[in-house]
This record gives C-alpha cells, sequence and structure tokens, in this order.
C-alpha cells in the first residue's frame, strides 16, 4: 500500500465518523446529557482547559512513576528469576497472584495501609501492579531465550556468569523487553485512570477523577473530552515506545526492520 | 608423535536414555585434519562437545598428553550475536579475557581480513550473506589463536559453490596457523577433499567404525577434485560409511 494511505485512510476514516456523529445527534435530538456532539466535547474541552491539562499532567505522572518503577522492578526481577530457578520457583506464583487479582479488589487495603492522606502513592502503587507482570514476563522470557550455542562457546572461553549475563543474555533479551514496554506502557495509564475511579483523588486531580466528577454532574461532554485525552495520551506512549524500540532494534533485529519486497 | 588428544573409552547416554556414544577411542596428533563422518545422531557433535569440555563422558576420558590446548570452536549455524557487528562479534573471546579494545580491535581486524571481510567490519549479522556470516564465525574462532579447531558441520547449510570456497580458506587458515582441525561432517566429498584422516563412525550407538588416512597434495586446489587420486579416496571413505551402515 502507498505509504500516504497508510494515514490519509483512518484519517478519512476518523473524520467522516466524525460527521456522522455530529449530524446525527443534532438530526435526531439526542439529548446533550446523553451523547454529547464532537462540537459540543470541543468547546467543553476549550472551555475547561486549564482543568482538564493539570488532570492530564497528574494522570500522566502517576503514569509516569508506576511504569518506571515497573520496568526497573520487572527487569530486577526477571534477572533474579533467571539466576536462580530457586529463586523462581518460590516467587513467580506470587507475581502470577498479584497480576490477576483485580486491583479494584485491592484499592481499599492499599488505602487503608498507605493512608487516605497519600492517594497519590495508592494510585502509583496500583498502577504499578497492573504493568509490572508484563515487564517481569517478557524479560524473563528474553532473558531464557539466549542462544544455547552461543552460551556453550562463552563457556568454552572461560566466561564467568556475569560476562555470560552482560554480553550476551541482556543484550539478547531486549527485544523482549521492549515488547513488555509497549504492553506495559498501556497498562500503566490505564491502571493509573483505573485507580483513580477507585481510590479517588489526592490533592491533584487526575483524569479518571475528572471523568467520575463530571458523571456524575451530567457532564457528558466534559467526559467526553477527558475521554479523548486519555485516548490521545495512550497512542502517545504507544508511538514513543514504538520509536524507541525502532531506535534500539532497527539495525539488527527482525522486528523492527522494514521487510525488503 | 606424541598425541595431542587422546578419547578413551568415551561413552555418554543423554537423559532421555539415548545413547549417543558407545565407546570412542581415538588419537589425534598435532597438525591433524580429521573429519569425523557418519549418519544423522552416531554421535560425531557429542564427541566434539566432549573434546570441547562442553559434555561431560559418562565414561572413559579425554586427555592432553602435553597442556590443553587453546580450542575454538564452529557451530553449524554461525552463531553470531545479531546487536554485534562483525568486529564485536570476532572480538568476543578477546574481550572475554580482557584484551585492551585496541588489541582486540587489530587482531579482529586482522581475523576478518584474513576471512576475505575486510571492509565488513561494521556490518550486522543480518546485512550478511549465510557464507558471510560462516566466514566471521570462522575469524571469531581464529582470533583467539586456538591451537584445536572443532568445526561442527559448519558449511552444511551453505550453497555448493561457497562451500568449496569455504574449504580451501579453511585449508589455508590450517596450513599458516598450523591447526590441528577435528570437523565433522555428512558429506563424503568435502571430508575426503580436506582431511589428511578420516575417522568413520557407525549409527548410533557412535563407535569408531573405520580409521582411514588420506594421502592429499598438502597445497590443493579445485583441480584436485577432478583427479584419479580424489576420486578413490572418496570411494574408500564412501564404501567404509556403507559398510559401517550396514553393520
Amino acid at each position: 500500500m502507498n505509504a500516504a494511505l497508510k494515514y490519509i485512510v483512518p484519517a478519512a476514516v476518523g473524520v467522516t465518523a466524525l460527521l456522522l456523529w455530529e449530524w446525527r445527534v443534532h438530526a435526531s435530538g439526542i439529548s446533550p446529557l446523553v451523547l454529547a456532539a464532537p462540537s459540543d466535547i470541543w468547546a467543553a474541552f476549550l472551555a475547561n482547559f486549564d482543568v482538564l491539562m493539570g488532570a492530564l499532567w497528574t494522570t500522566l505522572r502517576v503514569t509516569m512513576i508506576a511504569f518506571v518503577f515497573a520496568v526497573f522492578g520487572g527487569v530486577a526481577v526477571a534477572i533474579l528469576f533467571s539466576q536462580s530457578r530457586l529463586i523462581e520457583f518460590a516467587f513467580y506464583p506470587f507475581a502470577i497472584i498479584l497480576q490477576v487479582t483485580p486491583v479494584v479488589a485491592i484499592a481499599p487495603l492499599l488505602l487503608i495501609w498507605i493512608g487516605y492522606d497519600n492517594i497519590t502513592t495508592v494510585l502509583v502503587v496500583l498502577a504499578w501492579i497492573i504493568s509490572f507482570f508484563s515487564i517481569l514476563s517478557n524479560m524473563v522470557v528474553g532473558l531464557r531465550s539466549a542462544d544455547h550455542n552461543l552460551v556453550d562457546l562463552l563457556k568454552l572461553y572461560g566466561a564467568s556468569r556475569w560476562q555470560i549475563f552482560w554480553r550476551l543474555q541482556l543484550p539478547g533479551a531486549l527485544p523482549y523487553l521492549l515488547s513488555g514496554m509497549k504492553v506495559s506502557g498501556g497498562l500503566a495509564l490505564i491502571g493509573a485512570v483505573t485507580a483513580e475511579l477507585v481510590a479517588g483523588s489526592g490533592n491533584d486531580t487526575g483524569l479518571g477523577w475528572i471523568i467520575t466528577l463530571a458523571g456524575r454532574n451530567l457532564e457528558t461532554a466534559k467526559v467526553f473530552a477527558a475521554l479523548a485525552m486519555l485516548s490521545v495520551l495512550g497512542i502517545a506512549i504507544f508511538f514513543a515506545l514504538t520509536a524507541l524500540e525502532w531506535a534500539l532494534l532497527h539495525r539488527w533485529h527482525d522486528s523492527a526492520v522494514k521487510k525488503q519486497s | 608423535m606424541t598425541a595431542l588428544l587422546s578419547l578413551s573409552g568415551v561413552s555418554r547416554r543423554f537423559d532421555n536414555g539415548t545413547q549417543a556414544i558407545a565407546r570412542l577411542d581415538m588419537d589425534v596428533a598435532p597438525r591433524e585434519f580429521v573429519s569425523l563422518v557418519g549418519p544423522s545422531g552416531c554421535g560425531k557433535s557429542t564427541a566434539l562437545r566432549i573434546i570441547a569440555g562442553l559434555l561431560t563422558p559418562d565414561t572413559g576420558t579425554v586427555t592432553f598428553p602435553d597442556e590443553k590446548p587453546e580450542i575454538g570452536f564452529v557451530f553449524q549455524e554461525p552463531t553470531l550475536m545479531p546487536w554485534g557487528s562483525a568486529l564485536t562479534n570476532v572480538r568476543l573471546p578477546l574481550d572475554l579475557e580482557h584484551m585492551n579494545r585496541g588489541e582486540s580491535n587489530d587482531r579482529a581486524a586482522r581475523a576478518l581480513k584474513r576471512v576475505g571481510l575486510s571492509g565488513f567490519e561494521k556490518a550486522f549479522p543480518r546485512e550478511l550473506s549465510g557464507g558471510m556470516k560462516m566466514r566471521v564465525s570462522i575469524a571469531r574462532a581464529i582470533a583467539a589463536e586456538p591451537k584445536l579447531l572443532l568445526m561442527d558441520e559448519p558449511f552444511a547449510a551453505l550453497d555448493e559453490l561457497t562451500r568449496q570456497a569455504l574449504n580451501d580458506d579453511l585449508l589455508k587458515l590450517w596450513a599458516e596457523d598450523e591447526l590441528t582441525v577435528i570437523f565433522v561432517t555428512h558429506s563424503v566429498y568435502e571430508s575426503t577433499y580436506l582431511s589428511s584422516r578420516v575417522v568413520v563412525m557407525t549409527p548410533r550407538p557412535g563407535r569408531v567404525a573405520a580409521d582411514i588416512a588420506l594421502s592429499p597434495p598438502p597445497i590443493r586446489d579445485e583441480s584436485y577434485r577432478l583427479t584419479p587420486d580424489f576420486t578413490q579416496a572418496a570411494g574408500r571413505v564412501s564404501a567404509a560409511l556403507k559398510h559401517a551402515m550396514a553393520a
């Protein structure tokens, strides 16, 4: 497909959908409390610009802190697992338990333990719980996927365990880590918003809490405006991580190399 | 002449119960070029890994009458680090022994030049052809200046012309570096062309079925493949292999 068409086609579909949406809302007389027209959403966005941008920054900050902790924590735990089967057997089931337990169910406990005066920390912890596991599981697989012949070769040359890890396992795991980061980045955002929906908001109000409040006040256009900002933020995180993946892998890994046709 | 290495009563059974090698007795003299030939699964690669010290035998011993020589290993696949340039890959054994970067770069570049890859130092493995990748793998093996080179079907996946070119390059390296080479192959013709000795193994569990000394000309090229001597030598190896398979 022509490269330009890859952008033009989805943009055209999006614009057409917005126009149809606008027309349908006005033509059918649907109450703006039920479904706001795109023009109303844009107006709500402009009217609440400062509040929404502040909330966006709050959500982004929680997302990024949780994501960074997920990356460092996931990589660190995966390294521990890769170095000792015993440690993996001992702790991996608990990592899975943490992953499969709904974050909504953990929130009340965290609120009690961390405190209602420390909501931001609760939000970060909840977002971290959601985003941590994809880093851990991808990194564990990546560290295990080192070419066995290369491992043997390094052993033949007298490489220490540290040298095998540093020169072989870690760089070999990079594509897996970056793949996990793309999933984890989105999950951290979902986690941050979900956490706000269930744990409320601290001193700073995020987009999740804006949606909660606007929903209660039947400010449907404002809800849509916040939702649109979350979508844009999610897409931005995905593209930023995709760009990072390309920058680090494009010279050597098939996943980032353009297909020759 | 004192053997460089001796295998005595070596056997190996894998965890799944497969007896790969029943009993292997073999001496290899310094500067010999020995090919191990046999059907798939007869334990050729296992024997090579035991010699390298990557596997331990269940019974028997591998001894090096003098001190254990520096060993280079070339696998069937190029086994390169995809994230490293050709130079980085060749430099690997030197980096592992903490050689200073300037010297290791020089040695790696020299090794690449010797295998005909001068100018490809910065190329990544995915930018190289199969034959070039295998050349990088050989360069990595010789960069560490081994005395014993173990090669596990290194050219099996290459086209015939590339394979023949690499055969000639390998013979040149063998002569120049005074290497001892143990070369695993399925190919009767390749083993006949390269070797001063061909050890034919039985089907699993592997034992030595025949040990054939050959007398190829010290300097050989394409024309040797067309001589009656070559045809006759290949016929001997082929007959021994058929006999081993039938046994």
